[in-house]
């Protein structure tokens, strides 16, 4: 059977997020104690941050870990309803075209724009403009050439995020050939995937990605799981099976494409950390896609702080931690289950 | 009338699948739908249910026209079990069934009794809690029928309820086949209208009350058991000699081959 109830896992984690949010603002190349951290708080509430444990609490941890928070909110939430639309575990919204649109969009942006690269619009970078642009893009692409007048296929979706993913991916060669050293350097590492550059501006941009995800995807979960079924039956259910496939699509798009263009390509969350959530509690979406929000929440804040920390004073890419530490957990669980499941066969 | 089909055909590029076919289902009517592979069983499923818009003539719904119903609506009296289902998901068994409530908002309370009711009227009781992706595949069938009448269980809205099968006793052993059909009947004579499509002529017999005999698309024979399960019939559509007798016990035809 299931190893836990779908309510304990929602406690569980809603007890642990506090907690890591803390431990995560007190670590860093500074350690922060508790009665310091109590301190800057308090000035914060007065005249604003002024000493230095305030200031770098306030402008640059804060932001730092609300981003990482809201980051993983995103990505696992469109984790979660990717692989509920393609009906298959082991989806992920970079299947239909998000982060390979992002990087051509972002390098088209880092070589052609190098001029320009200084400036932007409302605190935002115009690199990160490119890569939201690039993913939109290809995101829509890939569901024109998936859509003719009988519905969408989730099938030759698959095919097209594939096709798109390999030209977004030669044009992305391509922008490398004419990119100078710095230009290069700048690109690799914002495919790592980085939560370097925190601030407001960026957290308040990802809060309206999370806002969205969290708004919208909660509602699709009676009709994912009938979508599990299958497409007709789903129809039969009386789902209204074209436009949840289009709402998916747009907010994954959207959602994802913020995220990707804030921070790079953090890969892995939003394939693990659904996977995790649907083994501990089952698949049933009405507590898979809360309890993954959660958990996206709790698994970026826990990477992007070991980013931080592990080798002091230089800070890893947060994508590259994310990929460490759920590659073998995932390898893991998949053991465990497999034991599982041959014991549940067993008379 | 349930269901109420009107000349209808359909070509899908530039093949006719069905052409002029014209039937009706009442309440209390099981229509067996019987014919051999690629008769066009399946897509005249497809069609009847409004998963397919007829290229001619037109399909009827408790007296409305297929495509006014708001699928909401429709699916609340009108189920379908199509042959294959493919879950991945490891549901429980009595979480496949309540996928069938979908379209309702009677209450979790009362969704769970039917839950219980429906997996009981298909012997799935004892599979409730066991993980559906584990279940051999005359379980999965049943657990799949079990969701299917609870999709129907209730008479919402009053509308009279139709149930389609597609070889819902494919996987099933003996014991289980006749309990379907038997299930079958009894809904019947609860006022639901069935169409089945079934490949077994016997079984078809057991509890059809109108039959129709399908082949390359277009009706070949319409009525009553006794007047479609015909040695010349069965000789030109299946082209299998056989002889037709009088069932021992309960009268139907019996098809020997």
């Amino acid at each position: 059977m299931r190893p836990l109830h779908h309510r304990h896992l929602r406690w569980l984690l809603w007890a642990f997020l506090p907690p890591v949010l803390l431990l995560a603002l007190m670590s860093g190349a500074v350690f922060v104690t508790p009665a310091e951290l109590l301190a800057a708080l308090a000035e914060l509430f007065g005249d604003g941050p002024q000493s230095r444990d305030g200031l770098i609490l306030f402008s640059l941890r804060l932001p730092r870990v609300i981003l990482a928070a809201l980051l993983g909110v995103v990505l696992a939430g469109c984790g979660a309803a990717m692989q509920g639309l393609f009906r298959n575990p082991l989806a992920d919204p970079s299947l239909i075209g998000v982060a390979s649109g992002a990087s051509a969009g972002a390098g088209a942006m880092v070589v052609l724009g190098s001029g320009l690269i200084s400036g932007g619009l409302l605190g935002v970078s115009l690199v990160a403009m490119g890569a939201f642009a690039g993913g939109f893009a290809a995101v829509l692409l890939v569901y024109r050439l998936a859509t003719n007048s009988t519905g969408t296929s989730v099938a030759t979706m698959l095919l097209a995020g594939i096709a798109i993913s390999a030209l977004a991916g030669a044009l992305n060669s391509l922008f490398n050939v004419f990119a100078d050293n710095d230009m290069l350097r700048r690109l690799s590492l914002w495919q790592m995937g980085s939560l370097e550059g925190a601030n407001w501006q960026r957290v308040s941009i990802v809060f309206l990605a999370a806002a969205v995800v969290c708004a919208l995807l909660p509602r699709q979960s009676q009709a994912l799981n009938a979508l599990l079924l299958g497409e007709s039956e789903a129809r039969h259910l009386g789902v209204p099976v074209e436009s949840l496939k289009r709402r998916i699509i747009l907010v994954t798009a959207f959602g994802v494409g913020i995220a990707v263009a804030t921070s790079g390509i953090v890969a892995f969350v939003g394939l693990m950390v659904p996977h995790w959530v649907r083994l501990l509690i089952g698949p049933d979406h009405r507590h898979l896609i809360p309890c993954s929000l959660l958990m996206g929440a709790l698994f970026m804040v826990v990477a992007d702080t070991l980013a931080r920390v592990v080798i002091l004073p230089a800070e890893l890419p947060t994508g590259v931690i994310t990929a460490l530490l759920g590659a073998p957990f995932f390898v893991s669980l998949l053991i465990q289950q497999r034991h599982r499941h041959y014991a549940g066969m067993l008379p | 009338m349930s269901l109420v089909l009107e000349q209808v055909g359909i070509t899908l590029g530039g093949v006719s699948l069905l052409s002029d076919v014209s039937f009706s289902v009442d309440p209390g009517e099981v229509l067996a739908v019987l014919g051999p592979n690629g008769a066009g069983k399946t897509t005249l499923l497809r069609i009847l249910s409004g998963e397919w818009a007829p290229s001619r003539g037109r399909v009827r719904f408790n007296g409305r026209d297929i495509d006014d119903w708001r699928p909401a609506e429709k699916a609340k009296a009108m189920a379908i079990l199509p042959q294959g289902t493919s879950l991945d998901f490891p549901f429980t068994a009595e979480e496949v069934v309540m996928l069938g409530r979908t379209p309702h908002n009677t209450g979790v309370q009362r969704d769970r009794a039917i839950v219980e009711e429906a997996l009981t009227a298909v012997d799935g009781q004892h599979l409730a809690k066991r993980i559906y992706t584990q279940l051999s595949g005359g379980e999965k069938q049943r657990v799949q029928l079990a969701r299917v009448l609870a999709q129907i269980w209730e008479n919402a809205d009053r509308q009279s309820r139709l149930l389609v099968l597609d070889e819902p006793t494919a996987s099933f052993d003996l014991a289980h086949q006749q309990l379907t059909l038997d299930l079958v009947a009894r809904l019947a004579g609860q006022g639901f209208a069935v169409v089945l499509v079934i490949h077994d002529l016997n079984m078809a017999a057991r509890c059809a009350t109108q039959m129709l005999l399908l082949s390359c698309g277009r009706v070949v024979e319409y009525g009553a058991p006794a007047q479609v399960l015909t040695p010349a019939l069965i000789e030109r559509v299946f082209e299998v000699k056989a002889m037709v007798q009088a069932h021992p016990v309960t009268g139907n035809p019996l098809v020997i081959t």
